[in-house]
């Protein structure tokens, strides 16, 4: 609690001390209103005071004014009936009290979510003359000079590293926990955390240019974009108050007049008494708080994940997210070559693989470096001679003096090798040894492990229909989408005809709550992910390209984060409602029983109190994002 | 040209309030005031003097809550 805070407090406690005991204070009339004036002055001084402000500055309908005309109506009325202070005074110390958990609570959720955010560092080490590391301001790191970074320390600026072996823990960034592994020519992003040894980064950024400097930018900006349910709360805000004092001023003059022009007693106090509990009723401080409250906890929330909205606006849209279309090389698949099937005809997988791999010993061509990556001690004691490369075709060499041939269908039948063709879709590496068919290694593009549950996950969370988008052909693209269960395939696509099908897919879903989102690597499909509804860059640590093109970022590759995303979006919606529902709801009863008389001052603070500490809880809900989703 | 500063405000509402006293005020073309961030982002006219406007911006916000600072 800071030094305001706790003087509310007190102010609190003693105010209530002071009510209890006047309250068996045996006196009357004028002393009993001056009794109890001490407690209300000390608990509503300040109120009065803003008050007395707002009327100099012709702000009259503030709610400092209203608690005021409220309180000091409910003494004045005290006056003629002798009793009716201490609702006065309690009305004050309920409204600070609200006051105080309002300003308590959200300087604990923002302090909690802003510790989320906290990656900038706020220096970078660099050598000083003398050989030790000297702090700098990161902002004055020029790109190319080489930082230190001390294990336990951030990453200030993005870099490669150039010496010193360390592991870093991305999840700041990705959320992800598992430490990655790095030494020298590995990237080094800013907001990591280095764990392990002293490492020397070459920076190739600017501090402002680097991934975590973007991130903040992004964090901080996105409070700027509201949602229609904040811009709705605040426009109700607006015509709220005025629309109250104004019922108010009905309720305690209508009644009244049509009393006395029936000739009946006119009853002003009773009737002024409700127009007074109209005006303690007039704050929209619950809505107000509560509605920017639960976007900021469910950005933090998700930011905790790594995912980062761009702004509640899109919150909103991913939560109505009806159609999504997902670009499939990167996005579901890995985008790297794989050896995904080895099928020998006379020998055994292993041996196979090995002679393939030999096969390509000196080869760079993407196909021979994943044989290699598949056989993981390719530069054993084996000979490898005579390597010819047969271009188009494959390689000829011979390994421990066995005639090897590796490649495609057209180097069998240069050879006259009679083959066998692969079920499965893919690159086929057919094998001959010494003039005889060995067997065939299937290549291809893998599936992410957790795609086919990605998909199912985002179907779970409301997503009717989802369509893949790729420039791949038809083979590799039909057996991606019939594995997966993706609802249609549009295959070759060139990417102005990616943004062709994407137009067709926003047309075609015409209602207004029925969202398109795309989601792709954000490299080539920049102009995708902006015309869609939502756009999801994926992977996108360290390219600020797709940073700039999404509307939300999901730091890591994983598909799994997209139905994360809706999940946290949908819930963080369903609580705004709740609140708007709720706290309306409330005020609209409380104001219908006073305006009949069954509820006093008292059930009215207590009542608007209570909405807005629940509101508030409510909202912090937000920030916690189930991990099993 | 835009800037941000840093605020101080006790409570929503009165944030809504700050940023309806800075868009009004003559030299912003347009104000936003995150509350959550205790932010606010002002954007300048072309010709104007940041400071100057933001003396003027502070005045107006104190006039509508006078609990309120803005840090430039």
């Amino acid at each position: 609690m800071n030094s305001r805070q706790k003087l509310t407090l007190i102010r609190i406690l003693i105010s209530c001390a002071l009510l209890a005991g006047i309250h068996f204070i045996p006196v009357n009339g004028v002393i009993k209103a001056l009794l109890y004036l001490v407690p209300y002055l000390i608990i509503g001084y300040d109120i009065l005071f803003k008050a007395f402000k707002g009327i100099r500055n012709l702000k009259a309908l503030d709610e400092c004014f209203l608690m005021a005309v409220a309180t000091i109506g409910a003494f004045i009325l005290g006056l003629y009936s002798g009793e009716g202070y201490e609702e006065a005074v309690a009305v004050m110390i309920f409204y600070q009290t609200g006051e105080l958990f309002e300003s308590y609570a959200v300087g604990k959720s923002r302090a909690s979510i802003s510790d989320l955010m906290e990656i900038c560092p706020d220096h970078a080490n660099i050598m000083g003359p003398e050989g030790s590391l000297i702090r700098k301001d990161p902002e004055d790191i020029e790109t190319g000079t080489v930082i230190y970074i001390e294990p336990g320390e951030r990453v200030p600026i993005d870099g490669i590293i150039e010496e010193g072996k360390t592991a870093f823990d991305l999840s700041p960034l990705t959320g992800e926990s598992v430490p990655v592994s790095a030494g020298p020519g590995d990237e080094a992003v800013s907001g990591s955390i280095n764990l392990k040894g002293l490492i020397a980064v070459r920076t190739t950024k600017d501090f402002s240019e680097s991934t975590a400097s973007k991130i903040l930018e992004l964090i901080e900006d996105a409070g700027s974009r509201k949602s229609r349910s904040e811009k709705f709360i605040s426009k109700f805000a607006r015509i709220y108050t005025p629309a109250v004092v104004l019922a108010a001023l009905a309720v305690g003059i209508i009644p009244p007049l049509v009393s006395i022009i029936f000739g009946n007693g006119a009853e002003w106090s009773i009737w002024i008494y409700r127009a007074l509990t109209f005006l303690v009723i007039s704050c929209p401080c619950a809505l107000v708080i509560s509605i920017p409250l639960s976007f900021f906890a469910g950005l933090g929330g998700a930011g905790r994940s790594g995912i980062l909205v761009k702004g509640s606006n899109y919150l909103e849209t991913l939560s109505k997210v009806d159609t999504i279309a997902l670009d499939k090389t990167g996005t579901l698949t890995k985008g790297v070559f794989d050896v995904t099937a080895i099928h020998p005809s006379d020998m055994d997988e292993d041996t196979l693989l090995h002679l393939a791999a030999h096969c390509e010993r000196y080869s760079s061509h993407p196909i021979g470096e994943s044989l290699k990556r598949a056989y993981e001690n390719e530069n054993d004691g084996c000979s490898v001679t005579d390597v010819e490369e047969i271009s188009g075709k494959g390689v000829r060499a011979s390994i421990n003096g066995m005639d090897v041939l590796a490649g495609n269908e057209k180097l069998m039948d240069a050879y006259g090798i009679e083959y066998k063709e692969c079920h499965l879709k893919g690159t086929t590496v057919h094998v001959a040894v010494n003039g005889k068919y060995a067997g065939h290694i299937l290549i291809s593009d893998i599936i992410k492990e957790n795609a086919k549950s990605a998909i199912e996950d985002m179907r779970r969370k409301g997503a009717k229909k989802i369509v893949l988008l790729t420039g791949d052909n038809e083979y590799a693209a039909n057996d991606v989408g019939s594995v997966l269960g993706i609802d249609k395939v549009y295959w070759g696509l060139m990417p102005d005809e990616k943004l062709h099908v994407m137009e067709e897919l926003i047309k075609s879903s015409s209602s207004s709550d029925k969202k398109v989102a795309y989601a792709g690597d954000g490299i080539n499909d920049a102009p995708v992910l902006t015309l869609s509804d939502v756009g999801i860059a994926m992977g996108a640590m360290g390219s600020d390209a797709a940073i700039e093109a999404a509307d939300v970022v999901i730091m890591d590759d994983d598909p799994g984060k997209i139905s994360k995303a809706m999940a946290v979006a949908k819930k963080c919606m369903r609580i705004v409602k709740e609140n708007i529902v709720f706290a309306i709801g409330v005020k609209l009863i409380c104001l219908i029983l006073s305006a009949f008389g069954m509820t006093g001052m008292w059930m009215a603070i207590f009542a608007d109190v209570g909405v807005m500490i629940l509101a508030v809880l409510n909202s912090i809900r937000c920030m916690f994002v189930s991990s099993n989703i | 040209m835009k800037k941000n500063y840093k605020i101080d405000v006790d409570c929503a509402n009165c944030a809504n309030k700050m940023e309806d006293a800075a868009k009004k005020t003559p030299g912003v073309k347009d104000a936003s005031v995150n509350y959550m961030m205790l932010k606010m982002k002002v954007e300048f006219e072309d010709e104007a003097d940041a400071e100057a406007v933001m003396a003027e911006v502070l005045k107006n916000c104190k006039k509508v809550e006078s609990d309120c600072n803005i840090y430039f």
